[in-house]
């Protein structure tokens, strides 16, 4: 799709018939390889297939961006978590940022199809990392495009893009941002104050998915929820970004020491 | 005669060196140790162990076979009643249940039933050809939720009765809290696959990666040709103190260190790429099973200090004695009439510290224990840099919540028929730790048989 990301569509004819905008899946690649959760970008109940993105951050996301046509996983769990409130808002503004276009895509087609005039602000690095822009119009009423580089539409971040939407008076009853953390804790920030009410997508670390374990916490409103069960979405005003962001680098020095054997072996057969 | 020959201790690696490795900790019995303590039972005319033993095995019937050195004979005669041996012979807690009532005990020592339990079934491992004999089939078709030692021993009694049994799992492997919680050096998960693979060979079918509460619920079973359906999804749910500091870089529930240890192997990192961190001063929050096994699990990934924390006294802790010395043994500390109130971060988010208060003991209370009373003032610090929290889990309500017209209590555990272990829905039956709560592998495969009799019953009277 972009350097380094890459779509994989999985036959899971179980998980397709039931997964909805917002939910997730937990996969295993092989018997030595961790439990890692991947959200759902879409489903085809028809087909009987999930389709992921997934961006080469690690070890285990390396190995997975080298899988070929026709491989399969070991493991493949889902649908996770609590799916999206789909309802009739009234305007609704999705941001995506980076490898987020693609959690986001479902949840604002779902809104879209529920009645909702749906705005979306795309955000990436550069112009050839940003993924996923026709679906989204599609999926959208309008698009607007934010490159941190300016090689495509407004120069500068997602919260650059919201602003432009809000700076020309339009009235916005709710939003979806999904993100890095630092982008989804960057557009809370910004709309606190403003009053909207933001929805957002967390991605802790997690072990079973199913709320067995507590690996996923986080704080929300002073009150510790598994991430896992009780979202992956919640009101991100309540949500302590700085604990998120600590719990995430937990693991940090055993992740580089993961991919540092990967690239020293050259790959994975 | 047989009165004089002590009881055969249990043949252990060395304390100082299994706190260094994953193998396991009991090497078992040899040929000649079984047979020697096969024959110290008296072969009682009515047999009081059996009373103790939650499945009712033929105690008796198949320590006579051991002490004939006809240790196939034995590993058969204990599969009647129990399709799991290996496992039970390893964590059951022997001296509160079988070798309590053994008549032996009162002058002396018990037979050793557990350990014999445990050499005829892995004798059985090594040496049987492995063959089960097909039952004719029922036409009636069981779907189990959870694999673990509940739904386990229930799938195979009902496999037995010629019902096709089909176990629904939501982790990638079959065997719940075997797997995942019992560490390898307690209990090798070579061992736990190989008793689950017996039970395949029974024809029971085990779905993996099947999480019902979300692909699919107990209705949808129900509506999909299943005549009854049992749950035993266990106490999965990792309990935390709720004080402040819980959240930091450091603090586990213990489900989730275990399970970062066994199930995904972390312990084998990065051959396993599952990551699992600790650090030098590891402090364990409770005294049952689980936080034994939380803090020699601890020791053996490197802590040089692992201390148990409880605001009881030795007396009081829920661990089995054995565990507890073990771990003793192995170097973890306890520090007893203790408990946290808060747990304090470095500037990265990282434990450093816990503040602990210091307990006396009060009156008892209503379940008999001595209630903890804080002494006011007596806060100290603590140097940690991990905390395991292993405080007790609750019911996953994963299953329930998705299943309307199902009683629950207050906890959230599943309210079934003690004798029939039948739920408040038609066809639906309970039973283990998400019944219960918390409890024991084997009370829980107690319950899974005796589920497994009333559906046999139930199904029968549909006919």
């Amino acid at each position: 799709m972009a350097p380094s990301i890459v779509l994989l569509e999985v036959e899971a004819p179980a998980v397709a018939a039931k997964a909805e905008p917002g939910q997730f899946v937990i996969v295993r690649m092989d018997e030595k390889s961790e439990r890692i959760p991947l959200t759902v970008m879409d489903f085809n109940r028809e087909k009987g297939t999930i389709t992921i993105v997934i961006q080469d951050v690690g070890y285990s996301s390396a190995l997975i961006n080298q899988m070929e046509e026709g491989s399969a996983f070991l493991d493949f769990v889902g649908p996770l978590g609590v799916k999206t409130e789909i309802e009739k808002y009234g305007t609704v503004v999705c941001i995506g940022g980076g490898l987020g276009i693609a959690p986001v895509h479902p949840i604002a087609r779902a809104l879209k199809e529920a009645g909702n005039k749906v705005i979306s602000v795309l955000g990436s690095r550069s112009a050839d990392l940003l993924i996923l822009e026709d679906e989204m119009r599609a999926a959208s009423d309008e698009i607007v495009v934010a490159t941190n580089d300016g090689s495509m539409g407004i120069q500068g971040f997602v919260t650059d893009g919201l602003a432009h939407v809000l700076n020309r008076g339009e009235k916005v009853d709710i939003i979806w941002a999904i993100g890095p953390m630092i982008m989804m804790k960057a557009v809370c920030d910004y709309t606190r104050p403003l009053g909207i009410k933001t929805i957002v997508s967390l991605n802790p670390v997690m072990v079973d998915g199913t709320g067995m374990c507590g690996a996923c916490r986080v704080s929300v409103g002073d009150e510790t929820k598994f991430a896992c069960v009780d979202g992956p979405e919640f009101d991100g005003h309540l949500v302590d970004w700085e604990l998120a962001m600590q719990r995430l680098a937990y693991f940090k020095d055993e992740e580089n020491r993961a991919k540092a054997r990967l690239e020293c072996e050259g790959g994975h057969h | 005669m047989a009165l004089k020959v002590p009881r055969h201790e249990m043949p252990c690696q060395d304390a100082q060196e299994r706190a260094h490795n994953f193998d396991e900790v009991a090497l078992g019995y040899t040929r000649e140790m079984a047979v020697e303590e096969a024959q110290r039972c008296l072969q009682c005319k009515n047999p009081l162990c059996r009373t103790g033993c939650p499945v009712e095995v033929l105690i008796p019937d198949f320590i006579k076979k051991v002490s004939e050195e006809d240790f196939l004979g034995a590993a058969e005669v204990l599969k009647v009643k129990n399709s799991l041996p290996a496992i039970c012979g390893r964590v059951c807690p022997q001296e509160n249940q079988c070798e309590s009532k053994c008549i032996l005990g009162i002058k002396g020592e018990p037979v050793a039933i557990g350990r014999l339990e445990r050499f005829a079934a892995d004798y059985e491992m090594k040496h049987g050809d492995g063959t089960v004999e097909k039952v004719q089939p029922s036409g009636k078709k069981v779907a189990i939720i959870g694999a673990g030692p509940a739904g386990l021993a229930c799938a195979g009694d009902l496999a037995k009765a010629g019902h096709a049994v089909t176990v629904f799992e939501a982790l990638h492997v079959a065997g719940g809290v075997l797997m995942y919680g019992i560490p390898q050096f307690r209990l090798p998960k070579e061992i736990v696959q190989r008793e689950i693979g017996n039970l395949e060979k029974l024809g029971v079918e085990i779905l993996t990666n099947q999480v019902v509460g979300k692909v699919t619920s107990v209705d949808e079973l129900m509506e999909n040709g299943y005549d009854a359906v049992f749950i035993g999804t266990g106490a999965g749910l990792p309990y935390f103190m709720g004080i402040p500091g819980e959240n930091l870089n450091g603090v586990y529930s213990a489900n989730e260190f275990l399970t970062r240890t066994n199930l995904m192997k972390g312990y084998k990192f990065p051959e396993y790429a599952t990551p699992v961190k600790v650090g030098k001063k590891v402090a364990v929050l409770g005294a049952g099973n689980v936080a034994m096994d939380g803090a020699r699990t601890a020791l053996r990934l490197g802590a040089e200090e692992v201390s148990i924390i409880y605001r009881r006294s030795r007396e009081e802790m829920p661990a089995r004695k054995e565990e507890a010395e073990h771990a003793e043994e192995e170097g973890v500390q306890f520090r007893l009439l203790t408990n946290p109130v808060a747990i304090h971060g470095d500037e990265r988010g990282w434990v450093k510290s816990m503040t602990c208060l210091r307990y006396e003991l009060g009156e008892p209370d209503a379940s008999g224990r001595r209630s903890p009373v804080a002494i006011s003032g007596s806060e100290f610090e603590i140097e940690v840099d991990t905390v395991i929290v292993a405080i007790g889990q609750g019911p996953n309500p994963l299953v329930t919540k998705s299943t309307p017209g199902l009683e629950l209590n207050k906890r959230g555990n599943i309210v079934a028929d003690p004798e029939t272990l039948a739920t408040s829905k038609p066809g639906v039956f309970a039973g283990g730790d998400i019944v219960t709560g918390a409890a024991t592998v084997i009370l829980a495969m107690g319950a899974g048989k005796k589920a497994a009799a009333s559906i046999d019953a139930y199904l029968k009277s549909k006919n």
